[in-house]
């Protein structure tokens, strides 16, 4: 069977009758099993997709409609998604084991379509990481390059989408956890606006600035996917209300854009060369079909590595503490008291960065230093997200690098969390503002080859426009 | 800011954690090594900058009736339990006499 890139192509051979989707669903098993060695998924739901295919295409066979929207979408989910029935684990020995008793909302919405969910995608331990490396499941390998890490935290889910073994992946982003691993694997990342699509069912790490957010290899299907998931939800109220459009119906950009980059990004000390020159050539790649490019100055770039780390670890540190082994998860066989089970489970159960993030975030929340640290990032974090909202007020978009080099080799970063963490700076601006951004493919590395992605970011549930643009660039 | 093992000692505590001495060294340094790539924050003037805690500002809160819904049973609720009887969670000793 031929490789699809998207989901029209797909539905256009299962309307010919050339494919069925059963079919379809058996190929994708076929390049899970040559590509084990990369370690993309934790389980892959093999039996369960294929009857589902099965069944889908025999309501097809009887009334095309009823096998919804998604009919021949094949998506794998990252391990903190809950799908009911089946096991979350958040990549982490804590909950191994663990059975979710429902569906997250965006899961939901897909399955309404008729999507076939082909398994659970391995990532960072609870979304905390940027490498994949702190996976209790072992790393993600790089299909590009499996001596390097693939990015993370969705590792698992970009490498799915690189390696041919899905047509798409949901992930989240915490602080990059789309982007960046879609950058570093070649393909589009998409981090809808803060609370676009619902959190329900996401294992929560940083609250509010999690988001639910797509691999593909089209915007297309990026598009379709997120007209799908996205929505007022009544089991999260910081879901966004608005009407949803019909993105995948609307991806015409006929204007010219204004488009603002950041001379600070650009010019930044940790920016590789190769990446930088990327940057550059989209940007004359821009100028040249006629849109505004424009440098405008952002203070506050160094400040949001700092200001973020302070804040997600003090929301991971409340999150994590439901984590107790009394109800659920992982129980440590040697405790003899209940304070003792507390201590024991989570010691044995959290891996090392987790604890680190907790410990930190214990920290800046405690007394004493509430203020000085706590408080005082959330008053940088009303800084960073106003100058960003005044420069989208006047730009349609910002241009950002998605990361400072490409994917580094397994293990460079395990013992340095700190060059880890500031590798993520250009893509937490926009979940600390709240808004949408995307990663977009931008070629391969000069010297190394390795694929180098580039990031838009749009104003506060704009997609509509993010997407449009972005299809004029990724057709 | 520094941290040091007193402190660690106390952190342990409030996040019922309980590290090895080769991690407590290790966190030790990690932490010390994070807080100076915080510290950055300080150098800010920030007076008069109201708090920023809620990202999704469409206003009102969001209400529904206070009616009894999304329940899990009992057997549900249950399953994925370290340690149950039929009917309850099972947890260890709460006070030891």
């Amino acid at each position: 069977m031929k490789s699809y890139a998207k989901l029209s192509d797909i539905q256009a051979d299962l309307r010919a009758g050339q494919i069925t989707c059963r079919q379809l669903v058996a190929f994708y098993l076929e390049q899970i099993a040559a590509t084990k060695h990369l370690n993309a998924y934790i389980e892959v739901y093999a039996d369960e997709a294929l009857q589902r295919a099965q069944s889908l295409d025999e309501r097809y066979a009887t009334d095309p409609a009823s096998a919804g929207r998604l009919y021949g979408m094949v998506i794998s989910i990252k391990d903190v998604i809950c799908y009911k029935d089946h096991q979350v684990t958040g990549g982490s020995h804590i909950l191994e084991g663990f059975t979710s008793l429902f569906s997250a909302t965006a899961v939901e919405r897909l399955l309404a379509e008729g999507a076939i969910i082909i398994g659970r995608t391995n990532c960072d331990e609870f979304a905390m990481g940027s490498t994949n490396e702190t996976s209790y499941y072992g790393p993600t390998k790089n299909a590009a390059d499996p001596s390097r890490i693939p990015g993370g935290s969705s590792g698992g889910a970009a490498v799915a989408v690189q390696a041919g073994t899905c047509l798409a992946a949901l992930g989240s982003d915490t602080g990059g956890s789309v982007r960046q691993p879609a950058a570093f694997c070649g393909v589009i990342g998409l981090k809808p606006t803060y609370g676009r699509i619902s959190r329900h069912g996401l294992l929560a790490y940083g609250s509010s600035f999690d988001q639910i957010g797509v691999f593909s290899h089209s915007i297309q299907d990026a598009a379709l996917l997120l007209e799908i998931m996205a929505g007022a939800d009544e089991y999260d109220s910081t879901a966004g209300r608005r009407p949803v459009p019909a993105y995948s119906q609307r991806l015409s950009f006929d204007r010219r854009a204004r488009i603002a980059y950041l001379p600070e990004a650009l010019e930044h000390p940790s920016l590789d060369p190769g990446v930088r020159q990327a940057c550059l050539q989209f940007l004359e790649k821009l100028t040249g079909a006629g849109h505004i490019v424009e440098p405008v100055s952002f203070e506050w770039l160094d400040y949001i590595i700092p200001a973020y780390y302070v804040l997600t670890t003090a929301e991971a540190s409340s999150n994590l503490a439901r984590y107790d082994g009394i109800r659920y998860g992982y129980r440590s066989a040697d405790a003899h008291n209940l304070e003792a089970a507390y201590r024991k489970s989570r010691s044995e159960g959290f891996g090392a960065e987790a604890k680190r993030r907790i410990m930190l975030g214990a920290f800046v929340l405690s007394a004493g230093y509430y203020d000085a640290y706590y408080a005082k990032a959330q008053q940088v974090r009303r800084l960073i997200r106003d100058t960003t909202l005044d420069i989208l007020s006047k730009y349609d978009f910002i241009f950002m690098p998605t990361a400072p080099n490409v994917a580094w080799p397994l293990g460079e970063t395990i013992d340095d969390p700190v060059a880890m963490y500031l590798a993520d700076i250009f893509t937490v601006q926009a979940n600390m503002a709240g808004i949408p951004a995307i990663a977009l493919p931008a070629g391969n590395h000069p010297d190394n080859g390795l694929p180098i992605g580039v990031q838009l970011m749009g104003a506060p549930f704009e997609e509509e426009a993010l997407l449009a643009f972005s299809k004029q660039i990724v057709p | 800011m520094k941290i040091d093992q007193q402190l660690i000692s106390r952190l342990e505590q409030l996040t019922r954690l309980e590290l090895t001495e080769a991690e407590k060294f290790r966190l030790e340094g990690d932490l010390n090594n994070i807080l100076a790539m915080v510290e950055r924050l300080q150098s800010l003037d920030t007076t008069g900058v109201e708090p920023l805690a809620y990202i999704n500002d469409e206003g009102e809160n969001t209400w529904r009736e206070d009616e009894v819904q999304n329940q899990a049973d009992r057997e549900e609720a249950l399953k994925n339990a370290p340690d149950r009887d039929e009917h309850y969670f099972r947890t260890l000793k709460v006070i030891d006499l």
